[in-house]
């Protein structure tokens, strides 16, 4: 196969990352778990740190000069943020504890004023825990129908049906790259049949927006979740994105200080938008952290971020099966330009606790188990897999590491 | 830190590589029984043929599932075959007290002896003494003797 030229030498990013160069059993780490969370470079430990050694102050209250500068500091994050996106206006960038609570936020403020009995949502096999879970909280409440986009046998969605599928819908709801597949779905095409049915689109950006260029308009996409921990942001992080009118005619979310303009003894109204939704002191070093993740990304461009990791995949795939043959099932599109760096694999027939224990030996971080999305698991046949993936960071000597760990782990279960 | 090895014994391996009394029983006459365990998707399928005087006269054994998880079914096989169901059940609470010794140390409790362990030989099941350093692994070794307890239960009814 032939290489892509990387635009991006992951070895020499490894400097930046002051976990990336410890020990793990004596040995150098080998950071494969990226889609679970991604590793944080200098200039975001550096941003949260300076916010909590000079400027550390609730925001939006006080008049004081380092309170001024924490609001300054947190509101020129969300225009960061909005331009990464795409996003028209600040007043669409809400921040939330994390893209689990993005979705749960859009079902249930959203879901409630919208949806009523037999209203029709619709969802992928191949959708994450966090974007199933909340629609099925909805059924017993409003008596609405969940419908489910099946997939084909690379692991893409199928959309003979979708117009079908989407007959009655309000909702569609699906993600933009699959955690477990590593496939990257058409966006567009879904969200312009959504539109043409009648129904919001919702799009679960958790795996792609870390990876790959992100622009809401182009997309189409009326509401967009992603968490910042797996854009080399911290934990505690999360953004929605919302086209602004729908924001608008939404209901609040939690309710208490800051969302609100006033409140009475007989009530209370909203404040503006995006703190409408944004109820209580934020997580304030996170967003400057988000912030400081953005500007990062931006420096190293997003382009070479995807450029830089298909060729990876391109290397990780043909690494494998060159090493590996029939011993190793890789799911999943084979096109590298169809998937991100996601890499849900079986081996030797083993189960992934004991690659993944045998891995660790070696110093190799990678994921075992279901992934957060059972319903895609039981469609492969499969209880669990394990779970390489990829990001910045990485280098063609970390998939040589894993090929040599898997080589290790066969001989030790299969003498 | 705990390593590999004491994770992995060798006859552990030998069990995994080579399960003893694998494969099917007719159903019945024999009792058949299933295990889950849903946070990893292992799965046991258990076969027991219990005789008129209440022991194992055979057992088999199928289904997928980690080393840890299908060597503790083959070791608990060739361990209970022959013996009564009170043999059984006091294998059964010696295996579980080896378990949670651990479980209680990590809790802080400073037990040494397992609590209420009947004095029984565990043989090779010794073993699997090294699972409790490994405690997200507990609940591997423990599936097949969750799973026979059901089926003598069932069985016995």
């Amino acid at each position: 196969m032939a290489i892509s030229t990387d635009p991006i030498d992951g070895t020499r990013l490894k400097d930046q990352f002051p976990l990336l160069s410890r020990d793990v059993h004596g040995k150098k780490i080998v950071y494969l778990d990226s889609a679970a969370t991604s590793q944080k470079p200098l200039a975001v430990l550096d941003a949260m740190d300076d916010y909590y050694r000079t400027i550390n102050s609730n925001v939006h209250r006080g008049v004081y000069m380092i309170a001024e500068e924490a609001t300054n500091r947190m509101e020129i994050a969300r225009a960061l943020v909005r331009d990464f996106i795409g996003a028209r206006s600040s007043s669409e960038i809400i921040f939330t504890k994390n893209a689990t609570e993005s979705l749960n936020l859009v079902a249930l403020s959203w879901g409630r004023a919208n949806l009523s009995a037999g209203d029709v949502v619709v969802l992928s096999h191949m959708e994450h825990h966090a974007n199933i879970v909340p629609w099925h909280m909805l059924v017993p409440e409003i008596g609405i129908e969940l419908r489910w986009i099946p997939l084909d046998d690379e692991g893409r969605l199928d959309l003979t049906d979708l117009d079908a599928l989407l007959v009655g819908a309000k909702v569609l709801s699906v993600t933009a790259m699959s955690n477990v597949l590593g496939t990257m779905n058409p966006v567009r095409t879904l969200t312009d049949a959504a539109r043409k049915a009648g129904a919001i689109s919702i799009i679960d950006g958790c795996q792609s927006v870390p990876h790959s260029a992100t622009n809401v308009q182009e997309l189409g996409a009326d509401f967009l979740a992603f968490s910042g921990h797996k854009m080399c942001g911290p934990t505690g992080i999360g953004v929605l994105y919302g086209r602004e009118e729908l924001l608008e005619a939404m209901p609040p979310f939690l309710g208490g200080g800051e969302m609100i303009r006033d409140v009475r003894l007989d009530g209370f109204t909203t404040n503006d938008l995006p703190w409408k939704f944004e109820a209580g002191t934020p997580p304030i070093a996170e967003v400057i952290g988000l912030g400081a993740a953005v500007e990062w990304l931006n420096g190293v461009g997003m382009d070479n971020v995807r450029a830089h990791e298909i060729a990876l995949t391109e290397y990780t795939i043909s690494t494998l099966h060159e090493r590996f043959g029939d011993r190793i099932n890789i799911h999943g599109p084979s096109s590298p330009l169809e998937r991100g760096g996601v890499f849900s694999f079986d081996f030797d027939g083993l189960h992934p606790h004991d690659i993944s224990q045998v891995l660790d030996q070696h110093a190799v971080c990678v994921r075992a188990g279901h992934h957060c999305a059972k319903p895609l698991m039981k469609l492969l046949g499969i209880g669990a897999t394990a779970r390489a993936s990829v990001y910045v960071y990485n280098d063609t000597a970390d998939i040589d590491a894993l090929a040599d760990a898997l080589d290790a782990t066969g001989a030790f279960f299969t003498l | 830190m705990p390593g590999l090895e004491d994770l992995y014994r060798e006859i552990i391996l030998d069990h995994y590589r080579n399960p003893r009394n694998r494969g099917e029983l007719e159903s019945p006459p024999a009792h058949r029984v299933e295990g889950f365990n849903p946070l990893c998707g292992d799965e046991i399928v258990l076969y027991l043929d219990l005789d008129a005087d209440g022991r194992v006269a055979d057992i088999r054994i199928s289904g997928q599932g980690c080393s840890i998880s299908q060597s503790s079914a083959s070791m608990m096989s060739a361990a209970v075959k022959g013996k009564s169901v009170a043999e059984i059940d006091d294998l059964t609470r010696a295996f579980k007290a080896m378990m949670s010794i651990h479980e209680n140390s990590l809790e802080g409790a400073e037990t040494t002896e397992p609590i209420d362990a009947p004095d029984v030989k565990l043989g090779d099941l010794e073993a699997l003494r090294g699972v409790v350093k490994f405690p997200v692994r507990i609940k591997c070794a423990t599936l097949a003797w969750n799973t026979l307890a059901q089926g003598i239960e069932e069985a016995s009814a």
